[in-house]
Parts: structure tokens; C-alpha cells; sequence
């Protein structure tokens, strides 16, 4: 038992390991008070979207799921009349 | 009992000016005939399309908000399929958020487009 412990003793990180400090996730459209999300603006829709214009999950926007469901909704619509891509390589 | 709708159609960038005009005038009348009316209507031309529809990578878009009974709405639709000029169309049935917010929207698209022209006469 003893033994292990020196092992790990001998560890020695290059760098100080990061710990990643949590960040509050809010919901955007909450905390602004927006309450429609519109399909025509495409600029505002590409925060959603990551390079391969693939929606982005919650869990990494953010956002509530009521807010969520209209944003990819507005998402569909402006893909439908080719305002964004459905699939596409480095959007931004 | 009159609903607030907005639809969005892509011309295709073959046509002329003069033709894209008439299209979008077409609908108009088209939508007062039916007891509708137009609340506001937006020309956004020529603009270049995120994926190519039926080979072509550029649209005229034009949206217009109006209301209009909902039975309407199946015959506006089938008037975009029949027409050939029209490559992509969008309906959408506007709840209370969304008039307000196309209100908004309106208010500094009208500011845009006059701030736009004033820039133009001035560097005339």
C-alpha cells in the first residue's frame, strides 16, 4: 500500500494541472428578456451553429430547453430559404 | 378571422428587374384579392443563396407580412408551386411575439434603408 503512494509521489506534471474553473451557464434569451427568435436574422443564428453549421448541444450553449426548441426551429427555417447552410466547412 | 402571416419567396436570379417586380406584385394583388392585407412588404434583391437551388447560387428574396384568413393560405402556396419564376417559398403563421418583434424589426429596417438613401444623395 505504502509502495503505491511513493509511486505516485515520483508523478510530476510539466505544467500545474488547470483545474477547470466552472463557468455559471446562463440562458441568453432569459437574461435579455428576448422573447422571439427570429429565422430571417442569420448573423444572431450562427451563434449557434459550430464550423460544420451543426446546431450546438445545450450543454455547451447554455441555453433553456424552451429557448433551445425555438432556436433550432428559427435554424430549420433559415436553412429551408438557403440563408444558412446545411452543412458546410468553416462557416465563421 | 384575419391571422398574421409572413412569407419569404426566392426569385430566380435569371429574371429581370422589370419581371421580379411583377412577380412580387402578383402576389400582392393576389393576397388583397383574397380579403387579405399586406402589412408590410421588403425587397432584399439580389442576394447570393448559402447552397445552390436548382443549380443556381444566387436569389432575388422578398418578404412580405400581411394577414389574411387562414384558408388562404393553401391557395397562396399552391399559386408558388404552380409558378415556375418561384425557386423557394416560406409561410410562417405569426404568434404575438413575433408581431412585435417584426414591428421592431421594421422601425430601424425603415431607418436602414432611409439612412442608405440619404447616404446616397450626399455622396451624389
Amino acid at each position: 500500500m505504502a509502495q503505491r503512494n511513493d509511486e505516485n509521489a515520483d508523478i510530476r506534471y510539466l505544467n500545474p494541472v488547470t483545474v477547470e474553473v466552472k463557468k455559471k451557464k446562463y440562458c441568453r434569451f432569459k437574461k435579455a428578456g428576448i422573447k422571439y427568435v427570429d429565422y430571417k436574422d442569420a448573423e444572431f443564428l450562427k451563434k449557434f451553429l459550430n464550423e460544420q453549421g451543426k446546431i450546438l448541444p445545450r450543454r455547451l450553449t447554455g441555453t433553456s430547453l424552451k429557448f433551445q426548441k425555438k432556436v433550432a426551429q428559427a435554424i430549420k427555417r433559415a436553412r429551408h430559404i438557403a440563408l444558412l447552410p446545411y452543412v458546410t466547412d468553416l462557416l465563421k | 378571422m384575419l391571422k398574421n402571416y409572413e412569407t419569404v419567396f426566392i426569385a430566380t436570379p435569371v429574371l429581370s428587374e422589370s419581371q421580379m417586380k411583377e412577380t412580387a406584385a402578383k402576389y400582392i394583388s393576389l393576397i388583397k384579392e383574397n380579403g387579405g392585407t399586406v402589412v408590410s412588404e421588403e425587397d432584399w434583391g439580389l442576394k447570393k443563396l448559402a447552397y445552390p437551388i436548382q443549380k443556381k447560387t444566387s436569389g432575388f428574396y422578398h418578404l412580405v407580412e400581411f394577414q389574411a384568413e387562414p384558408s388562404f393560405i393553401e391557395k397562396l402556396e399552391t399559386q408558388y408551386r404552380r409558378d415556375e419564376r418561384i425557386i423557394r417559398f416560406l409561410t410562417f403563421a405569426m404568434d404575438k411575439d413575433a408581431v412585435a418583434y417584426a414591428e421592431k424589426r421594421r422601425a430601424n429596417w425603415a431607418a436602414k434603408k432611409n439612412a442608405a438613401a440619404e447616404k446616397k444623395e450626399t455622396n451624389e
